[in-house]
């Protein structure tokens, strides 16, 4: 396994924002975390990178606790991710948005990079390169020196997602990546968020509303309710399970998929 | 066979070819490490020589050999402007096949129709997007046996067998050419001038498209008729933007490019052709009106925007580059103050206009495919910019006629190029003889009968020969219009009046049979848009902006504008905002944008009634049809204007 979160606990003053949680990630997969508001999504997402520490539990990648790791660290073993809120400079173009994106990777110091031949020279050629990758790989060419603030929003999401893809991730973590988005957005988006998987065996980890997308990309789902995992599963498995069907409606049940939207 | 002008095939360029792979191969003999194609990809533009072109097109070639293909068979290229799509088109040519561009915007229903009329047994896919409507398709494509993808993005798990990579075909090219040292040259040697070179699947306003069909030697004299009026050097730069399935682009970056040896160049993807225009700076330039339009209102726009130094040099100079570009015209002389005013205006706006609009070094542009308006050709001279119009029709390989530098007449297409003849019927209508017209529609002999009587071509275009020979074309002889009381117009000429301006993007003139002529208008979303956003005049979807009063007053100062000029009778009276944008998905209007007037007169009967009938609004049901092929009806009150007198505002609300 790539990814365990092991029995994570959480709380904010007297609010449990999660209780117990355990998830196991393989490589390649496409895991989605789904539950009501306030189930306590982004706040796993939160205790992956290291923004918060758990209470109780561990993470590891590969072996690795990330648990006492700052979210620098984190990020350099290769845990990128996206915000539900856009967390673009916006005053920047999209290419030095990407590039400051291989932040991490950039190995050259202050004083080499003054200089800028040799070695620095070469890593910025290798860097640009990359970022060029991830540009054609998200069909953005047009919006290379545009400033990023400027874009409609669905491109924001799209260079956001690339900012996250420029340093490289085994695991990516997408916060509501379709959030605000039209159909056709949402499609595309799905549509790139399979792409990074196949094409560079990207693990995913996915928080999002539209259930539709989520029952069509994942390849397994787990749902939260109140801070605690209710089900854990593949997409028909999850559908069908009677936890879910009541988190979501209730005592009336009914087919989860149809009823969210 | 008309007797006059360009002379053999092959004529005096030193060149014995009577193919177009003969003129790829021939050149690339001569200078093999000459540039022949660039293509911008991540950001830089990677080069092909000659002898890395003719590399890959031996390569396909022979991978399309090896798999069967025999002489006469068909191979369709959906693809976007790339060089691996012309490497195709070249390679199957050589092969001894046929080649059939279709267009890549066109929807499954669309691909299939035009790659199962023309029996393909092969298809070149540029990526997931074609080979996805493909797969849809494939239960009405039995013929097809292969489809090989160029770009493999989101390929990876799609079963392969039908599908394959190009790669894999080019791999195996070269292992036939390994094992058959003599074949590329064998096949290429046993190409002939009268083969068919393509198949170009013409839009059609009317009914399904019809393949017509060109040999090599209708494209190759086609090139040299043109290259006998206009000056192209080899080695001189021109940029592929435009869908290879209309033919104008193919007459151009695989006839004339192949025929004179220019560099052609691919832009990385529609949206930066105009970034990379300037960075290559091309020396001949083709494209149709609705380029012209769309760059002419965005020049209008941003200069809207910008400081009010910039808009004062604007008005200032533009009225006298334009005056000057007119007596040029007219060989009228340029005295000498409105010359030094010239002088200052080319230093402050005419020179930097250019260069914006990648023309630093534009020896000419042409226009071509559908009238443009007077009024854009004058200000694209004005700035400096040698724009001119070219006139033909697919059957006859797009160059027909053309304006010489000397002769250039605003409103005519100019005189016949050396070879073609041309006459008007006792009807009006422009007919041509001569040797690129093509050898018949892909099995519809019917039609080519209706197209070809006693060796002319007949256009469909009512035209008129202004007394120095050049050409007027009024319109489609179908669609000149009578009013009730017998005066005669043409819709184009008053659409495009309409379209001049920047905030109109589409308009179709209506009045057959009635007392006086209206027109329904699709506003330009993107610079109404605008427009709205600088008055803070709120708004939430197309059909919401169109309804607003204020865009309504807009576009009658545009009416009243183009109505200024024209007779009496036929100005514009009323008018009408439509809700949605005529869209080729709805088949309201060609991939190539020509409007097809009998579905749109038939969906928007009751506007059309309406006009008559005296009302200020009409509401109306539309269906229109999303991305994904589902469909909804837009139910919508639409304001109608007099021209002359202000009234309401229509609503708008949708419902899947």
């Amino acid at each position: 396994m790539l990814l365990e979160i092991q029995q994570v606990s959480k709380a904010f003053g007297g609010v449990q924002a999660v209780s117990d949680v355990s998830l196991t990630v393989h490589p390649g997969e496409i895991v989605s975390v789904i539950g009501p508001n306030g189930a306590g999504k982004t706040t796993v997402l939160n205790l992956i990178n290291g923004f918060y520490r758990p209470d109780r539990g561990r993470v590891l990648l590969e072996g690795i606790d990330l648990t006492r790791l700052s979210p620098s660290r984190v990020a350099a073993l290769g845990v990128a991710r996206t915000f539900q809120n856009i967390a673009l400079f916006r005053g920047m173009t999209v290419l030095d948005n990407l590039l400051l994106g291989r932040h991490v990777r950039m190995r050259s110091g202050v004083l080499a990079s003054f200089v800028y031949w040799g070695r620095a020279q070469r890593e910025e050629v290798a860097h640009r390169a990359r970022v060029e990758d991830i540009i054609d790989f998200l069909e953005i060419e047009d919006l290379r020196k545009q400033p990023t603030g400027a874009l409609a929003y669905g491109l924001q999401k799209r260079v956001e997602l690339g900012r996250a893809l420029a340093l490289e991730p085994t695991v990516l973590l997408l916060d509501e990546p379709m959030g605000g988005m039209n159909q056709e957005e949402k499609e595309d988006m799905a549509r790139f968020i399979l792409d990074v998987n196949e094409e560079w065996r990207t693990t995913i980890i996915l928080i999002e509303h539209d259930m539709s997308v989520v029952m069509d990309i994942s390849h397994r789902v787990a749902v939260l309710d109140m801070g605690r995992k209710i089900a854990d599963g593949t997409p028909d498995e999850v559908r069908a399970d009677p936890h879910v069907v009541k988190a979501y409606l209730g005592e009336t049940a009914g087919p989860v998929g149809v009823a969210t939207r | 066979m008309s007797a006059t002008g360009v002379g053999p095939v092959a004529g005096p360029s030193g060149l014995r070819a009577d193919t177009l792979p003969k003129f790829v191969v021939e050149r690339t003999r001569a200078n093999p490490r000459r540039p022949a194609m660039r293509e911008r990809e991540k950001g830089i533009w990677r080069e092909y020589t000659r002898g890395d072109v003719l590399d890959r097109v031996g390569a396909i070639a022979l991978g399309l050999a090896a798999l069967g293909l025999k002489r006469g068979d068909k191979v369709a290229v959906i693809s976007g402007n790339r060089p691996e799509a012309v490497w195709t088109i070249y390679a199957t040519q050589v092969a001894g096949g046929v080649p059939v561009p279709v267009y890549q915007d066109a929807i499954a229903k669309e691909v299939q129709f035009v790659v199962d009329h023309s029996e393909a047994r092969f298809v070149l896919a540029e990526d997931q997007e074609q080979v996805d409507k493909l797969l849809e398709a494939r239960g009405g494509l039995p013929r097809v046996e292969r489809v090989f993808f160029d770009d493999p993005k989101g390929l990876r798990h799609y079963a392969r067998g039908w599908l394959e990579p190009l790669t894999d075909l080019m791999a195996r090219g070269r292992e036939a050419a390994r094992r058959f040292p003599g074949l590329f040259d064998e096949l290429v040697a046993a190409g002939r001038s009268d083969d068919v070179a393509l198949i170009s699947y013409t839009s059609g306003t009317t009914g399904l498209p019809k393949g017509a069909m060109l040999t090599h030697a209708n494209m190759i004299i086609g090139a040299r008729q043109f290259l006998e009026r206009e000056r192209v050097d080899e080695g001189d730069e021109l940029v592929s933007s435009l869908p290879l399935a209309w033919l104008g682009e193919t007459a151009w970056s695989i006839a004339l490019a192949g025929v004179r040896g220019l560099v052609v160049n691919f832009p990385e993807k529609p949206e930066t052709v105009l970034p990379n225009l300037r960075e290559i700076g091309p020396h001949v330039v083709l494209a149709p009106p609705r380029i012209w339009e769309n760059s002419h209102s965005e020049i209008l726009v941003r200069i809207e925007d910008s400081t009010w130094l910039k808009r004062w040099i604007f008005r200032h100079f533009m009225p006298i580059g334009e005056e000057v570009a007119r007596r040029k015209m007219e060989g009228r002389p340029i005295p000498r103050s409105l010359r030094l005013r010239w002088l200052i205006g080319e230093l402050l706006l005419y020179a930097p206009l250019r260069d914006q609009r990648g023309a630093r070094r534009m020896r000419y542009a042409f226009t071509g495919g559908a009238p443009l308006a007077p009024e854009i050709i004058l200000f694209y001279r004005g700035i400096g910019v040698n724009l001119k119009q070219i006139y033909g029709q697919t059957e006859n390989c797009a160059f027909c006629c053309g304006q010489s530098d000397d002769a250039v007449k605003l409103g005519t297409v100019g005189r016949p190029y050396p070879g073609v003849e041309l006459r008007l019927t006792d009807e009006g209508e422009i007919v041509t003889r001569g040797r690129t017209v093509f050898a018949g529609y892909y099995k519809n002999p019917e039609a080519t009968r209706g197209a070809v009587r006693d060796g002319w071509l007949h256009s469909g275009d009512a035209g008129l020969l202004d007394p120095d020979g050049h050409l007027v074309v009024v319109d489609r002889l179908k669609d000149v219009t009578r009013l009730a009381d017998g005066t005669t117009l043409a819709p184009q000429f008053l659409e495009n009046k309409l379209k001049f301006s920047p905030y109109i993007r589409e308009a179709m003139v209506v009045g057959q049979g009635r007392p006086f002529v209206a027109a329904m208008i699709n506003i330009d979303m993107a610079n109404v848009g605008k427009w709205a956003e600088r008055r803070n005049l709120p708004y939430t979807t197309y059909a919401d902006l169109a309804q607003k009063p204020e865009v309504y007053d807009l576009v009658l100062r545009e009416v009243e504008r183009a109505n200024r000029d024209l007779p009496e009778p036929t100005r514009i009276r009323r008018y009408l905002l439509l809700p949605k944008e005529l869209d080729p998905d709805d088949e309201e209007i060609t991939r190539t944008r020509k409007l097809r007037r009998g579905v749109i007169a038939e969906r928007y009967a009751p506007f059309i009634d309406a006009f008559y009938d005296g009302r200020t609004e009409v509401g109306v049901a539309t269906r229109i049809t999303y991305e994904d092929g589902r469909t909804a009806t837009i139910h919508a009150t639409v304001a109608i204007r007099a021209v002359g007198e202000a009234t309401g505002s229509g609503s708008v609300s949708a419902r899947a």
